[in-house]
């Protein structure tokens, strides 16, 4: 029934990194300043997805919770470590690394948990063909929604330290005092993820479904799981953004309730 | 230690200066002078417990400690020389609208629907003083209040302070006028080589 996959041949993707030496040439005669990063990022992808593509072989022959685990807790960690790096502020210590880390673990972690325990059911439940997919994709999008959330949060307490402080000296709780800020960065990070539903389907075909399709998949089998995936992203974007705003702002202040800007670099 | 009505202050230390004692009794009023980045801000800012600092104070007896961070400050309020505002209007910074005060700095009740924007720097120090005694603090720590402002403005600022002193707000007053001092009646502390100390005006 289902139809076969067209396997793609060397020449097709020589032909498309082609294309972005192409884009590259032009971008450096132009003396726009993307050349070298585009390249660079370009090679990137190359090397990262023909190793992650060698890495699920070897794991969907080793099936086993172990593996499947250890691939988790490597996603995991590499997500954190990326919310660190697009931090303008970051928290020294452990902080830095763990605040990020701790909030995609919370969300990401348990809605994958919940989706393949409860919603998808694949035998056995860590079945590593469901699981690695969709924990990536919660990791991906949770890890944008804290990372810009968190970049807002310690960026706007820094921009508005006068009147958090006057705030603070006029008698009002930290968490009063604090509020626009936390706001704001509350909606950094869920606005990408409101705005991708609203528009999806017609303005972009979401890449989780374009991908089922173009595997011979039937359209509304391919509909009906994107919905789930987007559904479960923006509950792991909103959670896992939720306990970031709610950890980096109560890390703000001490337990005096004091601003507290030198515990960010 | 510390069972006398008003703020006792006892050791406190904050990065470049220390305040050995001082006692405020409901009604009393302390200036502190000193020369400009010597620590008169931080010391004031330490006593309203917003950075890092030792030593303890007591209000009415009771130690700061027993107080959470936002309840010793609504009662110990810390009065910067240009304290921000983050609303559109002046109203919305007021916790109640005082037509006396108001009138006494110069100001009608319409300044209520004023827009931030357009304050200079004297109205928004002398509503920042507004602002602050609307919420009926116990002690007041003013850093500068009257910096930027005219004769007639300070005799105004100190008129609303004497106000409330006499029902009962201690005040602690950062200034670099000895007769301001005189005026206020006030204990007059100097700075000097990072301890505060009582002087003779």
């Amino acid at each position: 029934m289902t139809p076969e996959i067209i396997e793609l041949q060397p020449l097709d993707l020589a032909l498309a990194g082609g294309l972005i030496i192409v884009l590259a040439a032009l971008a450096r005669a132009g003396r726009l300043g993307v050349a070298r990063s585009l390249l660079i990022a370009a090679a990137r992808t190359v090397v990262q997805l023909l190793l992650v593509g060698l890495v699920l072989e070897t794991l969907f022959a080793n099936a086993t919770l172990y593996w499947v685990a250890l691939m988790g807790s490597v996603m995991l960690l590499v997500a954190g470590r990326e919310v660190m790096a697009r931090q303008k502020r970051r928290f020294t210590g452990f902080w830095g690394f763990g605040l990020g880390t701790a909030a995609m673990f919370l969300s990401s972690f348990s809605v994958a948990v919940l989706a393949l325990v409860a919603l998808v059911q694949p035998e056995p439940w860590y079945q590593p063909q469901y699981a690695i997919p969709l924990l990536g994709m919660l990791l991906g999008n949770t890890m944008n929604g804290v990372a810009l959330a968190v970049d807002r949060l310690t960026d706007g307490a820094w921009q508005q330290r006068d009147v958090i402080e006057t705030r603070l000296a006029l008698g009002e709780p930290w968490n009063v005092a604090v509020e626009q800020v936390r706001r704001d960065a509350m909606r950094s990070g869920m606005i990408p993820m409101i705005n991708a539903m609203a528009a999806a389907g017609i303005v972009s075909l979401p890449g989780m479904m374009t991908g089922q399709i173009l595997a011979g998949a039937p359209p509304l089998e391919a509909v009906k799981y994107q919905v789930l995936i987007m559904l479960l992203i923006t509950v792991g974007t909103g959670f896992g953004t939720l306990a970031a705003v709610w950890l980096a702002a109560r890390r703000l202040f001490d337990e005096r309730e004091r601003l507290r800007l030198d515990r960010l670099t | 230690m510390g069972t006398e009505a008003g703020l006792i202050v006892d050791d406190l230390r904050c990065v470049v200066a220390t305040w050995p004692r001082l006692a405020v009794p409901p009604g009393g009023c302390a200036t502190l002078a000193g020369p400009s980045g010597s620590g008169k801000s931080r010391l004031l800012r330490a006593i309203a417990d917003l950075d890092p600092h030792e030593g303890e104070a007591y209000l009415d007896g009771t130690p700061r400690a027993a107080f959470a961070g936002h309840t010793w400050r609504q009662a110990v309020i810390y009065l910067p020389a240009d304290g921000a505002w983050w609303a559109e209007r002046v109203g919305d910074h007021l916790a109640a609208i005082e037509p006396d005060t108001l009138a006494t700095l110069g100001f009608d009740t319409d300044v209520a629907d004023w827009s931030v924007r357009r304050l200079s720097t004297g109205e928004r120090s002398r509503l920042g003083l507004a602002r602050a005694v609307a919420l009926r603090p116990r002690v007041l720590l003013l850093d500068e209040p009257t910096a930027n402002l005219d004769d007639a403005t300070t005799e105004a600022v100190e008129r609303v302070v004497q106000a409330r002193r006499e029902a009962g707000l201690a005040a602690v007053w950062v200034t670099h006028d000895p007769a301001q001092a005189r005026r206020l009646e006030a204990q007059p502390f100097t700075l000097h080589d990072g301890t505060a100390r009582e002087a003779q005006l």
